[in-house]
């Protein structure tokens, strides 16, 4: 095991308080190639959330689009083509360059080597280029959209897709870029993890974000491969005319499937563990109380990443696989929903007899809790044959999905960027505003989600451009929420962007957590540490009192036993 | 059935906030098993909520408020909600999987129906030859659907029926049923109330246009039905066959009737109008000029299209056929 080392230099940069350049690494050096170049983990992660928080937008208006012209069954604004060109990047532009790698690349980049005690991650230079591979991947679907547009559906599924006179090859050469950023990001985390824990910090005594972090980063490494090569083997199909899953030149359609899904299953899970991990911080901080069955939650992590890998057949019900294979993956689908149950029930039991704090991002990760409940209750009439047969590439599913991706993964996104915002650019953004718009995205969030769910059951298929007027008084509701998340959303990073001009300064500690990450200043120096910090137990808040003039908590001398670092 | 149903807001008279009407033996097994599932996981939202809400109201922090004590973890505590739910997994397993098979299992005796799927319609072939865009089925008899189709993938769903299968080009999937209801009385189906038959997968730009009805009729109506259908010149003008074969060819998908411009050129006011082609030339569209564009149809592409039209050989369009179409075509003027 390695211990942090810190170069001699930046040790010396530390002398009675003064502001030098290495005492923030915003500072350390300026200029457009000193962040272009950079090797520095949470340079590379701002610039991760800079490139993800775009992306977001633009799926965002995408989606604002589609939900506006479905106010009416009829045609508003958008034609036929038009629209499936405007879901398919709606799904495309929001899975793949947003939420997959949202909170690993942009808030884990930054937060795990200094949750670690660390300088950097085990490979800065790959790190760099991981960034880089998602700009190119990103600039591949850009050419998509510019040079034709792409309507396949973010699933690609053949043989529309090779048949379609869109600009499947571009973006399928960026989810090909895309996925070996993704893969770069993992198996980097996953050294990281492995050589450079700090002494005393034993497996079981990691913050739970970064076993959801190593959880996620295995998927990312054993799954993104096939899609890369399911990728390459359609663009072989449309430019090569070699039949692999066109059935005219001899393939078949439901093998592509089989493939995708291969992937796109366990991405799921690629896209809700960081989100879990997000909130076992939150919910402990934020409620003051060591968090309940640690062992449990990171256990949960391992068995929901790989029991993910077991699952893929459940979106082929309805395909004509063979009853026996649905049979087989409906049960292990339910298999899956039991890790998830289990974290739930801890964060509750975590809250007991605590101190919570209706903090920001304590409100997003009550958010989190009522959503992503929603979210895994509603996966189980989808995981039963009989009801899946009815909801099945309905609203339902759409609803289904967006609990657990939006609801879920994008809740907990903004909880932990508010969370962590303070260490990332220190400064303090207004409570009570982000406290608001909180409960406009979730008002909105619900407004918008929930009667498709109802739509859904009822027989409203997904897709669709233009819809029976039996559905119209459900789409007119979402179309409303959708716009009042909008600007909920809006509001949110408008809190935090304001925050980088008129916000206070951050103390090193503000919300009183005890992972490492707080024991550094805000923002952290270049090196992160002088020394290596000492390691504790990650949730023990016993020897952490706020302190009024420092604005956040300080270490007392306290009963909590510390294992030192050297 | 759904307490919700009681609730006037949104919910309407067949069967509750989340039920459509329904329409076929296995139909009260799925909705039985959502209602289930339903209130299971109702009880564990409430549970899950209620408990956060709970500790928040309790345990909020305040001046004099400090966490207390208690256990980081316990592992019987732990145990028990990891495998108590289990067991209501594997209730909703069970029903879900035995349901699955009666709805995926036909009987033998089964009347067959064939469904061929395309961009953008539907044909429906019934074993003595008969036709039709729209699905027409008798009660109280179990249906075997065989499905295919001719380009990309279909979905056939009937939210009514609680069953939906994909139609793959270059297999035959199944899915059969039985349905409970008449939707209307008599043969005509202008006096019946017909389900909705959507295309549940994505199939490209008219996916959503790519709806049909489903009439379900009793089994002397039916069979009365389709001696009618079997026999389209019986009782029809040669207009009214055009129509009918213009929708079941699926001639629709590309060539309008109201002047939209689709992937083929809008036969309103076009008979007897001369069009200009993509050689340069022009010519005044007649009765050889349609019959050429069915047989051969690159042979004069329209100017501003792409040739994407099938050929239409004799064995898919009668010369009969072809006629109707022409004399359809000339009542669009």
């Amino acid at each position: 095991m390695s211990v942090g080392s810190t170069p001699d230099k930046f040790q010396a940069a530390n002398l009675d308080g003064a502001q030098t350049r290495e005492d923030n690494y915003l500072l350390a050096s300026s200029g457009v190639g000193s962040w272009l170049f950079t090797l520095d983990h949470k340079r590379i992660g701002v610039m991760y959330l800079v490139g993800i928080l775009v992306s977001f937008f633009l799926g965002g208006i995408f989606a604002l689009i589609l939900r506006a012209e479905l106010f009416t069954g009829t045609k508003l604004f958008l034609t036929e083509d038009q629209y499936n060109q405007m879901f398919t990047l709606h799904g495309a532009v929001m899975t793949f360059l947003f939420i997959i790698p949202s909170i690993p690349a942009a808030l884990g980049n930054f937060v795990l080597p200094v949750m670690l005690g660390q300088k950097d991650v085990a490979f800065p230079r790959m790190n760099l280029g991981s960034f880089y591979l998602w700009v190119v991947g990103a600039i591949f679907f850009l050419c998509a959209i510019i040079f034709g547009g792409l309507d396949t559906g973010w699933t690609f599924y053949t043989p529309y897709s090779v048949t379609t006179s869109t600009r499947v090859i571009l973006a399928l050469l960026g989810v090909f870029v895309l996925g070996f950023s993704s893969i770069f990001t993992g198996l980097n985390f996953i050294v990281t993890i492995n050589t450079m824990r700090p002494h005393g910090m034993t497996w079981f005594k990691m913050p739970l974000f970064l076993w959801s972090i190593y959880a996620t980063s295995i998927i990312q490494l054993l799954a993104t491969p096939v899609l890369g090569i399911t990728g390459l083997l359609l663009i072989a199909e449309r430019a090569l005319h070699i039949g692999i899953f066109d059935p005219e030149m001899g393939g078949d359609p439901v093998l592509f499937q089989h493939f995708f899904w291969f992937y796109s299953h366990p991405a799921v899970y690629i896209m809700i563990l960081p989100a879990m991990g997000i909130i076992s911080e939150l919910i402990a901080v934020f409620s003051r109380k060591h968090i309940f069955g640690y062992r449990f939650i990171a256990y949960s992590s391992i068995a929901i990443a790989l029991l993910g890998f077991l699952v893929w057949g459940h979106h082929m019900f309805v395909s004509g696989q063979s009853q026996l294979a649905a049979v087989v993956f409906s049960g292990l689908t339910f298999s899956v929903s039991i890790p998830s149950a289990i974290k739930v029930f801890n964060w509750l039991a975590t809250m007991y007899k605590g101190s919570i704090s209706l903090a920001t991002p304590m409100c997003y990760a009550l958010a989190f809790i009522f959503l992503f409940t929603i979210g895994g209750l509603t996966g189980l009439f989808l995981g039963a044959l009989a009801t899946d047969i009815q909801l099945h590439d309905t609203y339902f599913v759409v609803a289904h999905f967006h609990y657990v991706m939006m609801g879920g993964t994008l809740v907990a996104f903004v909880g932990g960027l508010y969370y962590w915002w303070p260490k990332m650019f220190g400064v303090m953004y207004n409570e009570n505003a982000g406290r608001l718009f909180c409960l406009i995205v979730f008002l909105g969030f619900n407004l918008t989600f929930f009667p498709q769910f109802i739509m859904g059951a009822r027989g409203m298929p997904r897709r669709y451009a233009r819809y029976v007027e039996e559905f119209q008084i459900y789409h007119q509701l979402s179309t409303l929420g959708a716009f009042l998340l909008g600007i909920g959303m809006v509001g949110a990073i408008g809190v935090l962007l304001y925050s980088l001009y008129r916000g206070k300064k951050a103390p090193a500690n503000p919300w009183g957590a005890n992972t490492l990450e707080w024991m550094c200043s805000s923002p952290p120096p270049l090196a992160n540490f002088d020394n290596p910090p000492p390691v504790g137990d990650p949730y023990d808040y016993s020897n952490l009192r706020y302190d009024e003039r420092e604005g956040g908590y300080v270490t007392v001398p306290g009963p909590a036993k510390k294992t030192s670092s050297h | 059935m759904n307490l919700l149903s009681n609730l006037p807001m949104l919910a309407d008279a067949d069967g509750g906030l989340f039920f459509g009407p329904a329409n076929s033996t296995f139909a009260p097994m799925v909705d039985d098993l959502f209602d289930l599932i339903y209130w299971i996981s109702a009880f564990f939202f409430v549970l899950i909520v209620g408990v956060m809400v709970y500790f928040v109201l309790k345990y909020y922090r305040r001046p004099g408020h400090g966490p207390q004590p208690s256990p980081t973890h316990n592992n019987t505590l732990e145990i028990a909600w990891s495998v108590l739910p289990s067991f209501l997994l594997v209730v909703f397993f069970v029903m879900g999987f035995t349901n699955y098979m009666s709805m995926r299992t036909p009987p033998d005796d089964a009347y067959e129906i064939h469904v061929q799927a395309k961009k953008w319609s539907w044909l429906f072939v019934y074993p003595n030859g008969a036709e039709s865009s729209d699905l027409h089925i008798p009660v109280g008899r179990p249906v075997r659907f065989i499905l295919e189709s001719e380009d990309v993938l279909h979905n056939m769903f009937v939210p009514a029926f609680r069953t939906k299968m994909d139609c793959v080009p270059g297999r035959y999937n199944e899915i059969w049923v039985q349905a409970v209801n008449t939707t209307g009385t008599g043969v005509n189906p202008d006096d019946h109330k017909p389900h909705d038959l959507f295309c549940a997968e994505y199939c490209g730009r008219d996916h959503s246009n790519m709806h049909a009805f489903v009439y379900v009729y009793e089994t002397g109506d039916f069979d009365a039905w389709l001696e009618k259908a079997s026999n389209l010149y019986e009782g029809n003008t040669m207009v009214q066959v055009g129509e009918i074969l213009y929708k079941r060819k699926g001639c629709i998908s590309c060539h309008s009737i109201d002047g939209t411009k689709k992937a083929g050129p809008s036969f309103k006011d076009s008979f007897g109008t001369a069009h200009k082609f993509t050689d340069g030339t022009e010519a005044v569209m007649d009765e050889n000029y349609i019959r050429e564009s069915i047989r051969d149809p690159r042979a004069k592409v329209v100017a501003g299209y792409q040739p994407v039209m099938p050929v239409f050989p004799s064995s898919r369009l009668s010369d009969k056929d072809i006629t109707a179409i022409a004399e359809f075509i000339k009542s669009l003027k």
